[in-house]
């Protein structure tokens, strides 16, 4: 049967055009500067010093605090020092500037390619070796993966739900994995059910990969408790909250976390970086980036290490094209424009996404004409054009009476709006503004 | 027909009657007590409730002034020192005279000075656009000329000059509420004296970037030379981050650093025509001897 | 290399714009244009481009003139209620009428509440409903399709109209439809062999429009479903409490514009609540309130008013049909 979310949101043209490009790697040269804060939480803590020698995969950032993650090197050589880095928005943010020399592992990490299907750790291990590894959230949001994984107390977790879904057009890393490490994955969900204690793990893939689901569920045989799901394509069907409600049909209740409903998501890249820190001890410091988009000669997935400059990957693939209007990191639904090219690749980029710019360019703003389409549109069942009025107007304490917390910012409202109206722009803007809203005592 | 007329008049009369006794009850039971000076205070302010004070309005401002037994660091930024002083008298409490203010926009990243290297295309709101990235220039501090500072002025005080696409702040309108100063994303805009004749100086940038790169992204950008520094004999300026600030309390308007800042960072603004401008313009040339363009 | 393009997420936009819904109304409407071509000939033509030529003239010179705003009239928005407008006037209409209806609905129901979006009135209704207050006489005056007139009568009333007339004469709904006034049969009304207003007749041109905008997607169900639901009930309990004094869901359902009324300009929306909860609430009481007019009030048809009424309670119902959030814990 295939299963989706009932209700809003919205079917894009998928425009899946690299999805047959296999993984390819780029090889790390000159300067690599490597973010400490590649997460959402607090920064981590860099320990390697001006002048030190570095080697793939050793630490030199610690987690500082609980919701942190370590960050590791992800290439062998010199630490030219620790600079202010203008990341991929321009904005400058603390970096460790290494200078590649060869390409020299820590010894620790096993690069044999056999496959490790050795499920004997205890959960406890698995858990340490998640948090040692730094990994983190790959699906975007870049949540440290062992805060995921900490079952708050009184919570008991049922199952593991993967997110093989990748709803957002374009992008086709998740597919390439699933094709390509597809045994590692397997191994990798069996691991996050056991570093939780369940026994039941859905992957719940969307039917426009049709030959991922085939293949998992064919390999799946071998694995016990684990279901493949095939769910109907419709964004933003990856969300946490719409995933869960996809499959097992519950709601994860208003402003609760989704480990209310007894699930705990995690991503198909996260879930293979949990086989590979698991099983071969290697820290998270490279991904799968996709370089897509209709005006490209050739459609590239990489792997890539991080902290590579985004120039290097544009060069990878001839230079930006003529008619580029907007370059996107990640899915066009909820991707960041890129404005700075020079800008070193992070552990939570996905996708590199040139739109051409007739495409790029939003339409004319108009009046609204109450269509509703956004409220049909919304998957939280929020109402955009109201909260876009009052988050125009600033108006804090009726954007909470109207739930705006809620809000997941998926741009559903703004894709399908008629008048063009920037209703996720102001209903973003909202949200911090009355989230972080204080009443000053009188 | 007359007894329609009397009926009428005396249905309405008693149903006249019984609603006035209704209502008197009403507002006898439901009487709010006040202090009656606070509604005499409110009538002082001068009522735009811009909530420059920091408090809501001027109703917020009026009970708070009843209320307090010391009022002195309290200011209403619109009336001014006359209201106060008449708010004070009324309630026979003290206030202090302030020196009058006025908000300056830190920044002189023209289109002309400041390139524009990629092009904004969200909502038009500076809010909106810091919160996406940098800026639509390589200044990650400038300006972002979408004018959240003209929407939330209550006086008509700033606007977007069209040719700079920067705001400017009017004089006369100004009244210092420091709404811009809030609704500014980049904090350029500030709060300064307004001077003696509205004569004053300020550092018109906020860039904390190296010389170097501050001067690549915009023509005019403070690049943290400490010329500025050397010239002033009153110690006014103080240079933190590659960037220099003047601080109102020391400087005395003699306008030395204009003279001699290399970018033209430093503004001054109301001062009477230097005599003859274009000697002395080429007399400085010599005095800095350096090949240091002027603006 | 051109600038690069920076904006907030998302960064592609769906297929819909105000102009394309516009132009798929009118595309939608054009089935009933034709049938109403067809039956009143080339009166039906002339009030059908005037009605539009006057609304996008007006929309024009206020926008620019009084306004002072740039004209918007390339959203199609004026053509569509030139074109409902036009449906809703006899083909016999003296044209100074027409123009005055356009004048008050694009000035008095749009612009003068700031224009497209801004408008709790549907402004089509609102020109019809004053034209029809302002001069009873022209606006009920029907002239019959050209199959039915003969030299003597080109001009009939509607079939509820001689309904409510022979009702009021203490005649039972058999004798009246027995009568020689009335000589229409259920497919008269189904295919526009009737009396009316130009776009009321054909209901199953009207009914064909709605298909193509619910396949484009222009409307979704719930407001027609809903009125065409409560007129069968409402109108269907009356019938059966007594079928001599009321008229059969059917009869209701094919006439007085009710097709076009639900379609067309109930779902106008601007005018309508924003939740399909919301909407189901307002088409339910736009058929109570139209069979209750048709039925107890004076005026034999009461779509128009039934519209306007419930556009008036909209905010009320925006305000208390909020949809659901998402794992809202009750």
């Amino acid at each position: 049967m295939i299963k989706t979310f009932k209700r809003g949101g919205v079917h894009p043209p998928e425009n899946k055009i690299s999805q047959k490009a296999a993984l390819e790697r780029i090889v790390p040269e000159g300067i690599i500067r490597i973010f400490i804060s590649q997460h959402i939480g607090a920064p981590a803590e860099c320990i390697v010093n001006k002048g030190d020698k570095v080697k793939v995969g050793q630490l030199i950032a610690k987690a500082n605090g609980f919701v942190s993650a370590n960050v590791h090197s992800s290439v062998s050589g010199t630490v030219l020092g620790i600079e202010n880095v203008a990341d991929y928005q321009g904005i400058k943010k603390t970096a460790i500037c290494i200078q590649v020399e060869g390409d020299e592992w820590e010894e620790s990490i096993d690069r044999s390619p056999e496959i490790n299907r050795d499920l004997s750790k205890t959960s406890e291990e698995i858990l340490a070796k998640i948090t040692e590894a730094g990994l983190v959230g790959l699906g975007g949001a870049t949540f440290p993966t062992h805060v995921k994984l900490a079952v708050p107390k009184g919570k008991t977790v049922k199952a593991i739900i993967i997110n093989g879904a990748e709803c957002e057009p374009y992008l086709t890393s998740d597919h390439r994995v699933m094709l390509e490490k597809g045994e590692e994955l397997l191994i990798g969900v069996q691991l996050l059910k056991k570093a939780v204690n369940v026994n039941k793990a859905y992957i719940g893939i969307e039917t426009n990969k049709q030959d991922a689901i085939d293949k998992l569920t064919k390999l799946s045989v071998n694995y016990n408790g684990i279901e493949i799901v095939s769910l109907k394509p419709k964004y933003p069907q990856g969300g946490e909250k719409q995933l869960i409600k996809s499959i097992t049909g519950l709601e994860v209740p208003d402003r609760a976390l989704p480990v209310e409903t007894g699930c705990i998501v995690a991503n198909i890249c996260t879930t293979f970086a949990v086989y590979e820190a698991v099983q071969k001890n290697k820290p998270l410091f490279e991904n799968s980036i996709t370089i897509t988009g209709k005006n490209l000669k050739v459609q590239k997935n990489f792997i890539v290490r991080v902290g590579t400059p985004l120039s290097k990957l544009i060069e990878a693939i001839g230079g930006i094209p003529e008619n580029t209007g907007k370059i996107i990191s990640g899915g066009p639904m909820m991707g960041r424009a890129i404005s700075n090219m020079d800008a070193p690749t992070l552990k939570g980029s996905g996708a590199v996404l040139f739109i051409t710019g007739d495409e790029a360019k939003r339409g004319i703003k108009s009046n609204c004409i109450r269509c509703s389409k956004c409220v049909a549109a919304c998957p939280m069942g929020l109402q955009p054009f109201l909260l876009y009025r009052l988050a125009e107007l600033n108006m804090l304490e009726e954007l909470k009476e109207n739930s705006v917390h809620a809000c997941i910012e998926c741009g559903c409202c703004l894709y399908t709006c008629p008048a063009n109206l920037p209703l996720v722009d102001y209903i973003r803007l909202g949200k911090t503004r009355a989230m972080k809203l204080v009443v000053k005592p009188k | 027909m007359d007894s329609t007329i009397l009926t009428t008049v005396i249905m309405l009369g008693v149903l006249a009657a019984t609603l006035a006794v209704v209502l008197y009850i009403v507002a006898l039971k439901f009487k709010v007590a006040e202090d009656e000076r606070i509604g005499e205070t409110e009538n002082i302010l001068p009522g735009a409730n811009c909530g420059g004070c920091g408090y809501t309005g001027c109703r917020a401002f009026a009970e708070a002034l009843v209320k307090a037994d010391d009022i002195s660091a309290m200011f209403c930024p619109v009336g001014g020192n006359t209201t106060m002083t008449k708010v004070a008298e009324y309630l026979g409490k003290k206030v202090e005279k302030k020196e009058s203010e006025i908000a300056v926009v830190r920044c002189a990243g023209s289109c002309k000075n400041r390139p524009r290297v990629n092009e904004f295309d969200g909502a038009v709101s500076c809010a909106v656009m810091a919160a996406t990235y940098s800026g639509d220039t390589d200044c990650s501090y400038g300006c972002l000329g979408k004018g959240d500072c003209v929407a939330v002025c209550n006086f008509g005080a700033i606007y977007i000059n069209g040719e700079t696409m920067l705001p400017e702040v009017d004089e006369d309108k100004c009244t210092t509420c420091g709404a811009c100063v809030k609704a500014c994303p980049k904090l350029i805009i500030e709060l300064r004296k307004k001077g003696p004749k509205s004569r004053r100086i300020y550092v018109s940038c906020v860039n904390k970037d190296k010389g170097a790169i501050a001067r690549k992204a915009c023509k005019t950008a403070c690049i943290g030379c400490a010329a500025c520094r050397k010239a002033c004999a009153f110690e006014s300026i103080l240079i933190e981050n590659f960037l220099a600030y003047i601080e109102p309390d020391k400087c005395r308007l003699c306008r030395k650093c204009v003279e001699v800042c290399p970018t033209g960072s430093i503004i001054e603004l109301n001062f009477p025509p230097r005599k003859p401008k274009i000697e002395v313009q080429e007399q400085k040339k010599d005095n800095i001897n350096s090949d240091i363009t002027t603006n | 290399m051109n600038k690069l393009i920076i904006s907030p997420s998302p960064h592609i936009h769906g297929e819909f714009s105000t102009k394309r819904l516009m132009r798929d109304v009118i595309i939608a409407l054009l089935p009933a244009l034709l049938a109403s071509f067809y039956f009143f000939g080339l009166g039906a033509v002339k009030v059908v481009c005037i009605s539009i030529i006057s609304c996008i003239v007006f929309e024009y010179l206020i926008q620019k003139f009084l306004l002072n705003i740039t004209p918007s009239i390339n959203d199609l928005s004026a053509v569509v209620t030139g074109l409902i407008l036009s449906f809703n006037l006899p083909s016999n209409l003296p044209v100074w009428l027409i123009i005055i209806g356009s004048l008050i609905a694009i000035g008095i129901g749009k612009m003068v509440f700031g224009g497209l979006g801004n408008n709790p009135f549907n402004p089509a209704l609102v020109g019809r409903v004053f034209l029809l207050i302002a001069r009873p006489e022209e606006m009920t005056t029907w002239p019959l399709p050209l199959a039915l007139a003969t030299p003597d009568a080109t001009t009939g009333a509607t079939p509820l109209a001689i309904i409510k007339e022979g009702l009021k004469n203490e005649l039972t709904i058999d004798q009246i439809k027995a009568s020689s006034d009335y000589t229409f049969s259920y497919l008269d009304t189904l295919f526009g062999q009737i009396g009316g207003s130009l776009g009321e007749v054909s209901a199953i041109a009207l009914l064909l429009g709605f298909a193509y905008l619910l396949v484009r997607k222009v409307i979704t169900w719930h407001i027609p479903v809903a009125i065409f639901l409560s007129v069968t009930v409402f109108s269907g309990i009356l019938y059966l409490i007594n079928p001599n004094r009321f008229i059969d869901p059917v009869f209701h359902l094919l006439t007085g514009g009710m097709i076009l009324g639900a379609v067309y300009m109930a779902t106008d929306y601007v005018t309508s609540p924003m939740t399909h909860k919301g909407m189901l609430v307002y088409g339910t009481g736009i058929g109570l309130l139209t069979i209750a007019i048709r039925t107890f009030g004076s005026y034999p048809e009461g779509m128009s008013f039934a519209i306007l009424f419930m556009n008036a309670l909209v905010p009320l119902i925006n305000k208390y049909m909020k949809p659901k959030l998402f794992g809202e814990v009750k």
